[in-house]
């Protein structure tokens, strides 16, 4: 275990199982569904908990995963599970007990095509079920979305700082595509995993036995039987989610200076749309790329800017139209909005993109 | 006798546990839990492990376990408290970790759960408190609710065709390599309650040497429910109960 950067080929499911033992994760849960059972499979070939001391466990289902990363990020280690489509829904019962009781952990969502069994090609059509929660009451996740392996490596750090730091689930969602396609990826250094001690001190809140020093009781509920105190709970989790969005937005900008026409994409509709304005650019049009790095906090007054520079909007998602309604929420309308996508597993070509573009910049 | 040699340490016959604190308990009177949590203090105060311990509380009667033993807790959703405790033990190999769950908790919405941790041979203790019905929820059928026993969703008892048979998890738990002690007891007598808290340490003697999981099932009245005084209670259970659910250890290796 050479303490090192490597440089490996890798999917985007093995970068994020690498990422995860050299972050100095404690410990991994989760259930086999296809397209992300690379980043199990990846963890129980390196058996990392002979080396960091991490743990890895196939759990009988995404019901139990979910609450093995509650209970772990409970006791202030520093936890993940992941899933694609159906078994992320199962897990929608947990992720609201998880943000009321702002305990942090890292839930991977390597999305296919639905609704339902839907198919295993890749897919957008889970931005609604991350960025407003499949789960009960007032409650956000921070979304990060990947459009790379590099980039599904690097979240895995960003996502353990984020969470650590506001003390809140946080969601890697990828796709089937960017889980499955290879790229040259460039590893971290290991980062050694805290030790009992250090989690104590960093996480004063959190769940481990009172310890030598006898603090009080640390409790982990969402439960509470006065409505006055609960209402204190949410307003207070309200106004983190504030500090959240006034802080931790991240965008990426490309080609956008001189541009009349903007695409607005994430994760893998972000790539191809890349080739697209590529293709476009060459042909004299002035067209760039938005792509919201954080699905929540959205990129609001960066959609509002350019959509105040901008002639026009694209909105290109492989859904039928997810993330569209952000953008025109976003822009408050200030150019026309169009949209293009596809969906249950249809990945769209830069020529189509192209061709919208053309039709609507003429 | 003055006040402060009555109340010498030699003296005391009978105290309050030191684990259990002065928050008022929200248990009906003659209720199997209290009888049980104050076992659960005992031994872990015996046992010297409060620092080390983590609960688990169920969805149920007991979700507010937390406010009357001062250990740290997580309270689990309904019927999940064998993930949260698998997870805990696994990445906190040292402390004792156990599960507190009633039978709809454990035997029904959580039946998943509890099989798959018990067969990993988690090194955790589950006390799994049987009062064959729905406390929290107002008495409503249960996994473990006796052939014709009456609850408000079977008010003309539990029949096969409409309901099923009542679980014994427990000899499904027995059956299962990952399981080292799987025992059922009851609080119903001075003895019995006597026997239960043996038990109790044995499981949490079993976590803690790493010897696999352990299931302390304890039959236990649930007056309210049942719409029985404590004193009925306690017959009923001897006489209904106890035929079905036969006290003594259902594995022991
Ligand atoms: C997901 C979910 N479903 C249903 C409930 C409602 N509920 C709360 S407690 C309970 C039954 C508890 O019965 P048991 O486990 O036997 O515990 P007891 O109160 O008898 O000790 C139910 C159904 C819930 N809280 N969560
Ligand atoms: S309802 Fe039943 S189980 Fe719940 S506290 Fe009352 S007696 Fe105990
Ligand atoms: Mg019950």
């Amino acid at each position: 275990m050479h303490n090192d950067h490597e440089i490996l080929l890798l999917k985007g499911n093995e970068a994020i199982a690498h990422a995860a033992i050299r972050y100095g994760y404690d410990g991994f849960f989760g259930y086999p569904i296809t397209p992300q059972s690379e980043i199990l499979e990846t963890l129980a070939l390196l058996r990392p908990w002979e080396t960091t001391g991490m743990v890895v466990l196939q759990s009988e289902s995404e019901v139990a995963s979910i609450n093995m990363i509650y209970a772990g990020g409970s006791t202030g280690k520093c936890v993940l599970t992941s899933s694609s489509s159906v078994g992320i829904s199962l897990m929608q019962e947990v992720i609201p007990y998880m943000a009321i009781s702002e305990v942090p952990a890292l839930i991977v969502s390597v999305q296919r095509g639905g609704p339902g069994l839907g198919t295993i090609q890749p897919s957008q059509s889970d931005y609604t079920q991350a960025v407003y929660g499949g789960g009960n009451g007032d409650y956000h996740n921070i979304v990060l979305a990947p459009c790379s392996v590099q980039e599904s490596c690097d979240m895995v750090g960003l996502a353990k700082e984020l969470m650590m730091k506001w003390r809140t689930p946080v969601i890697i969602l990828s796709d089937g595509s960017i889980g499955q396609m290879m790229e040259k990826c460039t590893l971290p250094p290991y980062t050694p995993r805290r030790t009992d001690e250090e989690i104590r001190q960093q996480c004063p809140w959190a769940v481990n036995g009172l310890g030598i020093k006898s603090r009080k009781p640390n409790v982990v509920t969402s439960l509470e039987l006065d409505q006055a105190f609960m209402e204190k709970r949410n307003k207070a989790l309200q106004e983190k989610y504030k500090q959240i969005e006034n802080t931790e937005v991240r965008a990426e900008y490309y080609l956008t200076d001189d541009a009349e026409t903007v695409i607005v994409a994430f994760g893998s509709a972000a790539r191809i749309s890349m080739g697209a304005i590529d293709i476009l650019r060459e042909q004299g049009h002035k067209i760039g790329l938005l792509r919201p790095i954080t699905l929540w906090p959205f990129p609001n007054n960066e959609v509002l800017e350019l959509s105040k520079r901008a002639k026009r909007i694209l909105v290109v998602e492989l859904n039928e139209g997810q993330m569209l309604r952000d953008v025109e929420w976003a822009s408050q309308f200030s150019c026309p909005i169009d949209f293009i996508g596809h969906s249950g597993g249809v990945i769209m070509t830069p020529d189509e993109i192209v061709e919208k573009i053309c039709s609507i910049a003429k | 006798m003055d006040e402060k040699i009555i109340k010498s340490p030699e003296n005391i016959v009978y105290q309050k546990p030191r684990l259990m604190n002065d928050n008022t308990m929200h248990y009906c009177p003659g209720c199997g839990h209290s009888i049980v949590h104050k076992l659960v203090a005992e031994i872990i105060d015996e046992m010297q492990m409060q620092d080390q311990t983590i609960g688990v509380c169920p969805v149920g009667c007991a979700v507010f376990a937390y406010r009357y033993l001062d250990i740290d807790w997580i309270e689990a959703p309904h019927g999940r408290a064998p993930s949260c405790a698998s997870a805990t033990k696994r990445l906190w190999p040292n402390h004792l970790v156990f599960t507190y769950q009633g039978d709809g908790d454990l035997a029904c919405i959580g039946t998943g759960e509890t099989i798959h941790a018990l067969n990993r041979g988690e090194n955790i203790t589950i006390i799994f408190i049987n009062n064959a019905i729905y406390g929290m929820t107002g008495g409503q059928m249960a996994p473990t609710t006796l052939m014709g026993m009456k609850t408000s969703t079977c008010p003309y008892g539990r029949q096969a065709d409409l309901h099923g048979f009542p679980l014994k998890i427990s000899d499904i738990a027995a059956t299962l390599e990952g399981t080292c002690y799987v025992t059922r007891q009851a609080v119903n007598t001075v003895g019995n309650i006597a026997r239960t808290k043996k038990a109790i340490r044995q499981a949490f003697e079993n976590s803690l040497q790493g010897r696999g999981s352990s299931l302390v099932e304890i039959v236990s009245t649930c007056s309210a429910g049942w719409k029985m005084s404590p004193e009925q209670s306690n017959k009923w259970l001897a006489e209904n109960m106890l035929p079905y659910y036969p006290l003594g250890d259902l594995k022991k290796l």
